[in-house]
């Protein structure tokens, strides 16, 4: 009942973020010079006036700024987000068509970053003076430290030019005619690269955080006593102190989504990923507003969806936050 | 004489040699395969596949491959037949007559006849940005199935120029276009334009914005056995490097207009690929310097003279493009038939440039500078701009650099006339009447719309050549009218021409009979196929 409640609490309050930031993003795009009839005009080779016209009234950008504000909330609310001045088509398909795509890829690069961060800062933790340790705060520091989109280009450069096994870019190779298996191993293979792209960086971050956690937590008197008991050590530190020191990990997961989200843009365009990055910046480099609109409108649904997520976890993972008031 | 005699026999064996291989040539050429798929790289993608509503490469070279013309054009600039098997200009050049092919049909499997030809130049004149093509056409009567009279208010010589290619004048077909013409903004959104029916070599498969379009072989084309190829696809990706690793892993076999020097120099020493520059006289790009002449010191035309003597542009050819830009130096592109070739060269010379500048009374002030002036850009041509400023401060002019963030801000300032000068780069699609006379007509003074007259430029003597030579129906006095234009733009300088951009086609060896015309890659590739 506690967790219901909760739930609708979280529900209203997204709510009114995400409303807040239709209407701060629709003022904000307004304010940059030119507008989509200009650059349809430049793609078409410079147009009359009449044309220039019928552009402006047809995507009612004729009108007086808070009409256009107030009409593309009421559509909204109903579900429609608009028409897109350069994709021509509907804005929804077309924020639809790309969700799986930056799904696949978030997912496959948290997965990656959870597994392996974790993992590391664990091992780390366990011989603190170690060489590995050193190792691994060297690496914390250079994943974290560079680009996405430099080591994007790294990678393809090492993996797919000098030692080509891996493709450029794209999610699956369309001169491949191949089965339902085959097309999975085919979007898997094309997965790599991107995947461990966006991932490098939080498999830094993660392992530093679970090594530090561990650290703390492997000191607890409740780890002596779990020893003490005779406990083999992969049982004390993967079932009795992992599962605390994963705490702070999955809170930072959760703040990590929206991040992820924005991450992506920069990897699908190095790697030509179809998902919601690549349609984010080809949408703002045509000043594309109503698909702009569209993908931060679904952006911040994503990200509301995945911080109530996160917070049912936290509730799972740690008992004391489901027995007490919160 | 046994010299003699040995030259003799080593002459006769040459000569003897010579004509067994010219006799062995045609045995040697290859004959095409069919089968197989051509894979095309491209960093931009389009909106929609029909470029009879909307201009722009990005759609052109994939509906020219869906759409068919009435004629297509060759390396020469002859133009051929297509759709239409034949066609007769009449004696006072009001009328154009077009005999379709009785067998085309379209994929849906619907005849193509001249009530589909009268219909799609209607839409294009309507709907497309560039008005001049079918500007004179006052109506298109079909007396037939297979018979379209064009006729025109005034006698119209390129109208085979905008018949020459899928790209400028796609047949559509009526039944499924209906009544589009009702609505301007509707003919641009018509579902048809994202699935079209066509009756090019190749028909849809599937098109995904930003990702791919996949074409395949239609059976039913009216030039029997072709297309060669299976199919085509085009991949897209925004970024040039990865198109040029494609390239060179073989994952893609062709790439049109790339323009980056350093991937040029890249692919150049690549074996199994080749570069070109054929292939782009028909679009006709043009780089340029170009000047508000409502500036009260660019007004001046020894100003821009002299501007343009201080540009080294073999500097940037050389060192900025590492050679794959040409000079360019009047207002019709390389190649184009017209073109000036002895034309005024405004090469580098400081000492003159300065003397000019003096001479406009514009003296170097204490710390040597003449005046201030702004200086615009597209993203594209930032180094030459970069280049420009340093360049220019030689002779006594401060540059202000303004990069403008995206696109639209740049056609925001050029198109409101709020500029000192900018760079840009023009195509001139083929005829003068088609892309060029857009930049000079006075009647082309509007402000508030990209590429038109924005250097508001005013000559009754330019204006006066340009009427003339758009009605002027005889090859060799519209020739010669196009030579006076050229001279009189060139001389009076409202735009500095500088180069010709470094667009290359870059290809596969593997790619045999690429798009070489003077439409390239935006004329139909039933041509083209894949060697072993």
């Amino acid at each position: 009942m506690r967790i219901a409640g909760l739930i609708v609490k979280r529900l209203f309050y997204a709510a009114a973020l995400v409303l807040a930031v239709l209407v701060l993003n629709f003022l904000l795009i307004q304010l940059a010079p030119g507008d989509p009839a200009d650059f349809i005009a430049g793609q078409m080779g410079g147009v009359t006036q009449e044309i220039l016209e019928s552009i402006r009234k047809d995507y009612g950008l004729d009108r007086p700024l808070l009409e256009q504000l107030w009409i593309y909330l009421k559509r909204a609310a109903t579900g429609d987000l608009g028409y897109s001045y350069y994709f021509n088509s509907p804005v929804v398909t077309l924020v639809v068509s790309r969700i799986p795509a930056t799904i696949l890829l978030i997912l496959s690069a948290t997965v990656i970053a959870l597994v392996l961060g974790t993992w590391m800062g664990v091992m780390a933790a366990r011989r603190p003076e170690s060489w590995f340790s050193s190792l691994l705060t060297v690496f914390a520091l250079v994943g974290y430290s560079a680009p996405a989109f430099w080591t994007g280009m790294m990678l393809i450069i090492l993996l797919a030019s000098v030692i080509p096994i891996f493709p450029v870019s794209g999610m699956y190779d369309i001169t491949l005619k191949t089965g339902p298996l085959g097309h999975a191993v085919d979007v898997a293979h094309h997965l790599v690269l991107p995947s461990l792209t966006l991932g490098i960086i939080y498999i830094a971050q993660y392992a530093r955080l679970s090594r530090a956690s561990m650290l703390e937590v492997l000191s607890a008197d409740y780890v002596r006593t779990a020893r003490a008991k005779g406990l083999s050590e992969r049982v004390v530190v993967f079932k009795h102190a992992l599962r605390n020191a994963i705490l702070p990990v999955i809170t930072v997961t959760g703040l990590h989504f929206g991040h992820l989200l924005s991450g992506a843009v920069l990897v699908e365009s190095v790697f030509n990923w179809p998902g919601l990055g690549t349609l984010a910046y080809d949408s703002i480099l045509r000043r594309d507003y109503t698909t702009i609109l569209g993908l931060l409108f679904f952006a911040s649904l994503m990200v509301v969806a995945a911080n109530l997520v996160t917070d049912l976890c936290y509730r799972l993972a740690d008992p004391r936050i489901k027995s007490s008031r919160g | 004489m046994q010299a003699k005699s040995r030259t003799a026999i080593v002459l006769a064996a040459a000569v003897g040699g010579a004509m067994m291989l010219a006799s062995a040539a045609p045995a040697l050429a290859q004959t095409p395969k069919r089968g197989g798929t051509l894979v095309i790289g491209y960093h931009d993608t389009p909106p929609h596949l029909n470029p009879g509503v909307q201009s722009g490469l990005a759609l052109q070279f994939p509906g020219s491959q869906l759409f068919a013309s009435p004629l297509t054009m060759d390396d020469k600039w002859q133009p051929k037949p297509y759709l239409a098997e034949s066609w007769q200009s009449s004696a006072d050049g009001l009328s154009l007559t077009l005999k379709l092919r009785k067998d085309a049909k379209f994929h849906d499997g619907k005849p193509i006849t001249s009530a589909d030809v009268a219909f799609s130049i209607e839409v294009i004149k309507k709907t497309h940005p560039f008005k001049p093509m079918f500007g004179p056409v006052t109506s298109v009567e079909t007396p037939d199935a297979h018979t379209a009279v064009i006729r025109f208010s005034a006698p119209h010589p390129a109208a085979l120029v905008a018949l020459s290619t899928p790209a400028l004048c796609p047949i559509m077909p009526k039944h499924v276009y209906g009544d589009i013409l009702k609505d301007l903004a509707a003919a641009r959104k018509h579902p048809a334009n994202r699935a079209p029916v066509g009756s090019g070599p190749f028909k849809l498969v599937e098109f995904k914005p930003g990702e791919h379009v996949i074409f395949e072989r239609f059976d039913g084309f009216f030039l029997k056995g072709k297309p060669y190829l299976d199919r085509v696809i085009i991949k897209y990706n925004k970024d040039p490097n990865s198109l040029a690793l494609g390239l060179e892993r073989g994952d893609i076999h062709l790439r049109p207009y790339d323009n980056h020097a350093r991937i040029l120099k890249r692919l150049g020493a690549k074996p199994h690929l080749v570069l070109t520059k054929k292939g782009h006289e028909g679009a006709g790009p043009l780089a340029w310097l170009a000047f508000n002449l409502k500036h009260p010191i660019l007004k001046d035309k020894r100003v821009r003279h002299a501007i343009a003597m201080a540009i080294d542009k073999d500097f940037i050819i050389k060192k900025l493009h590492s050679g794959y830009s040409t000079r360019a130096y009047g207002p019709l592109a390389i190649g184009s038939p017209f073109e000036d070739k002895s034309p005024q060269k405004f090469d580098l010379d400081l000492a003159k440039a300065n003397k000019m500048l003096d001479e406009a009374g514009h003296k170097r002030g204490a710390d040597g500078t003449r005046f201030k002036i702004r200086l615009d850009t597209l993203l594209s041509q930032r180094d030459v701009a970069e280049y420009l400023k340093p360049q220019l401060k030689k002779v006594g002019i401060d540059v202000e650099l303004r990069i403008p963030p995206d696109l639209p801000t740049w056609m925001r300032w050029v198109g409101g006339h709020e500029f000192d000068m900018t760079m840009d780069v023009v195509f001139t699609w083929g005829d003068p009447v088609i892309g060029v006379h857009r930049t000079y007509l006075t009647s082309n003074i509007r402000k508030g719309l990209i590429w038109s007259n924005t250097q508001s430029y005013s000559n009754a003597e330019a204006d006066k050549l340009m009427a003339a030579g758009s009605k002027e129906m005889d090859a060799a006095k519209r020739k010669a009218i196009y030579l006076q234009f050229q001279k009189r733009i060139t001389d009076d300088m409202p735009v500095h021409f500088m180069y010709s951009p470094p667009y290359h086609l870059i290809y596969n060896k593997k790619v045999q009979n690429p798009p070489l015309t003077v439409w390239g890659i935006i004329a139909p590739l039933h041509e083209v196929w894949l060697k072993d």
